[in-house]
């Protein structure tokens, strides 16, 4: 996946609780492989159903159109599970979250992908957020090395991630090839659980 | 030191294969359900990496997501969906996976299917890419949804990283009152504690209430884990799991089925066992829900009136937000709202008895003039069932559609929509803006709330219908 170390670049303030999946990414706009994740992003609230732009909507706005980051509210990415909320952010070029919490299948789908969901406090979130709305120039600096966040808007701001997400996330690596070091493992479980727990392992019937 | 038990940690450790030093563990996944809506990233990405499936036979793929629910649809009938479809088939051919196509007799929601299959069983760990997977943790499992990505893990490995979650045990104590169901206790319960409740917890529904629940009721609770945050909801197995899980066609059988009715009675929490989180509710109390807003946590019992503006400016503004979008004003009633449609399906609520529980309310009643009214069955075996009981009759004869088994309107990809503007009510689990199609007005609750608001053509008491 791609990795992940600092991040300079504009971000968007949408400080609304309860941002979910479907408003992300919504169901009707995403069916085939041949379309562009990027611009479908939060396609109900940017587009008018003729397709043109609302003009209110933030990504439309610069110079927020080059958003790069995101500073959201509570529970972020809730709903329902599908990992395409990531692939349009991430197609948006947006690959960092900044919310006062995240909802749990959308923080892993993140991490799976090398897009960052930063957590600060409800507080931190809400003044970044309106500092974000009224400067010419939002820029914000997310550095996954020192785990602050730095922006014009005051001293910078800590913040704490898991050992093994941040690890994975600075090398870019991927948690398949962790897995599958781990199958001799998984081998020597199944061997023993077929014994304990055989209806586990019945074969399906044909 | 107490060595007790809780039901999550027992489920645990039986499918640790090994602790990692950084907190995760290593989890054996039993079962894996595989759909249209999420799985092509995961077969392509299995393909990169030139592997196969580690086990065959503990994964089970079926068309729910886009698959249209016309009479007479085959897997063309829905233009958009025809891709994934195809995609899916030939993959499932590919790797030779059981796979339930549009014509089966066996094909449906993965989460209805999978239970009344024997597919998925007590003590098992369950995963699929699909947010309501918890709906199968009524069997005594610990099921919860996946991204993409993990999908191809399970794939390959059958196995997954993750940290444990924390335990939360929410008992539903008094007695139910008669017009209430399984769905207006989950719903209530997100109204009192908020969508965000269960977020890093593992859920156990239990008390008096649940013992007395049917299976399917049970999946009802365990489907809107979810919707308050919580990944994995489940409930611990008594007689009426044992007996439901029996006789199910891929069900263990004779000598083996005795070994695992065994094992699966041990499937509860030690009586003093602790949990990190505990809820009590009183469910005397509780009146049929009708959400107002678009979030599952905007609810309110159909005798009351909507709250007021709240005072804070942030909470004041997503208030406002949603009673626009919604048309509706602080303070007032739901009772009396004309509504445009009636859906009655989705994971949440399209079992057999929830097909009986609004049948009971549509006999000898009409579908209100100039109201749509929809009734997808979970699965086509439950649409079998309902059609040997004749409930397909009772609910066509009222106007009515009755439809073949998918997700439908609930997440609308497959054509099922809501028009832009038109208010439905549903038994669905999400009143998100534009989740039923854009524009669209969702309220949630019970089926035969759904019922009762189809035949009256504007949200009722199921309790107060006038007698036919």
């Amino acid at each position: 996946m791609q990795s992940f170390t600092v991040l300079t670049g504009i971000a968007a303030p949408m400080a609304q609780d309860n941002i979910d999946t479907d408003a992300i990414t919504p169901m009707a706009a995403g069916r085939s492989t041949s379309v562009d994740l990027g611009a479908m992003l939060f396609n109900n609230a940017r587009y008018h159903a003729d397709g043109s732009e609302k003009a209110e909507f933030i990504l439309n706005i610069p110079p927020f159109r080059q958003s790069r980051i995101l500073v959201a509210g509570e529970n972020f990415g809730c709903g329902s599970s599908r990992e395409r909320a990531v692939w349009s952010l991430m197609a948006f070029g947006i690959s960092c979250v900044i919310a006062p919490s995240f909802a749990d299948i959308f923080n892993d789908n993140a991490f799976q992908n090398g897009l960052l969901p930063v957590v600060l406090g409800k507080a931190e979130c809400a003044a970044l957020a309106a500092w974000l709305a009224q400067v010419p120039d939002p820029v914000v600096t997310v550095d996954l090395q020192r785990c602050v966040v730095e922006s014009g808007f005051g001293p910078p701001m800590r913040f704490e991630v898991s050992a093994e997400r941040r690890a994975a996330l600075l090398e870019g690596l991927d948690e398949i090839d962790v897995l599958l070091r781990m199958q001799p493992d998984n081998d020597i479980f199944e061997a023993q659980d077929r014994l304990n727990h055989p209806w586990i392992y019945q074969p399906i019937p044909a | 030191m107490n060595t007790a038990q809780t039901l999550v940690d027992k489920i645990w450790a039986r499918h640790v294969i090994r602790d990692l030093s950084d907190g995760r563990s290593l989890l054996r996944i039993d079962r894996q359900l595989i759909h249209d809506g999420s799985s092509r990233q995961a077969f392509d990405g299995l393909r990169r990496l030139g592997i196969g499936f580690r086990n065959r036979d503990q994964n089970l793929a079926m068309v729910d997501h886009i698959i249209s629910t016309l009479p007479g649809r085959t897997g063309e009938s829905h233009p958009p969906g025809r891709e994934r479809i195809h995609a899916l088939r030939d993959n499932a051919r590919q790797f030779d996976l059981a796979f339930f196509d549009v014509d089966s007799d066996r094909q449906g929601i993965v989460h209805v299917v999978a239970p009344e299959l024997g597919f998925a069983l007590p003590g098992t760990t369950i995963v699929c890419g699909d947010s309501h997977t918890a709906t199968n943790g009524a069997l005594g499992a610990l099921a919860w949804g996946i991204g993409t990505t993990e999908v191809m893990h399970v794939m390959a490995t059958q196995s997954l990283l993750l940290r444990k979650p924390q335990r939360m045990r929410i008992s539903f104590e008094g007695v139910l009152q008669p017009g209430v169901f399984a769905k207006d206790l989950v719903l209530h319960f997100i109204g009192r504690h908020g969508v965000a409740a269960g977020k890093g917890f593992a859920v156990e529904y239990a008390g008096p209430v649940v013992r007395a629940l049917g299976m399917e009721a049970r999946m009802t609770i365990c489907n809107m884990s979810i919707e308050f945050g919580a990944r994995m909801g489940l409930m611990a197995v008594d007689d009426t799991t044992l007996d439901y899980v029996r006789g199910r066609p891929w069900a263990p059988t004779g000598e083996m089925l005795q070994q695992a009715e065994a094992d699966w009675r041990g499937l509860v929490s030690d009586a003093d066992a602790v949990f990190d989180r505990e809820y009590h509710i009183d469910c005397s109390a509780i009146h049929p829900q009708v959400t107002w807003g678009n979030t599952p946590q905007d609810i309110i019992g159909i005798d009351q009136t909507l709250p007021g503006l709240p005072d804070d400016p942030g909470q004041r503004e997503a208030m406002q937000r949603s009673l626009s979008y919604m048309g509706l004003a602080p303070g007032q009633r739901l009772e009396g709202l004309l509504i445009d449609t009636a859906f009655i399906g989705s994971c949440t609520n399209s079992r057999l008895s929830d097909l009986q529980a609004a049948a009971e309310v549509v006999r000898g009643r009409k579908v209100a003039p100039g109201v749509t009214a929809l009734v997808v069955p979970g699965s086509m075996a439950v649409k079998a069932a309902a059609e040997g009981l004749g409930l397909d009759r009772v609910f066509t004869e009222a106007g009515f559609e009755w439809r073949n088994a998918g997700c439908s309107m609930c997440v609308a990809s497959n054509g099922d929509m809501v028009r832009p503007g038109k208010r439905s009510i549903s038994t669905t689990n999400r009143n998100f803006q534009d989740r039923q199609g854009p524009g669209s007005r969702t309220h949630l609750a019970s089926p035969a709330m759904v019922a009762a608001a189809a035949v009256s053509g504007h949200i009722t008491d199921v309790r107060r219908l006038p007698a036919v």
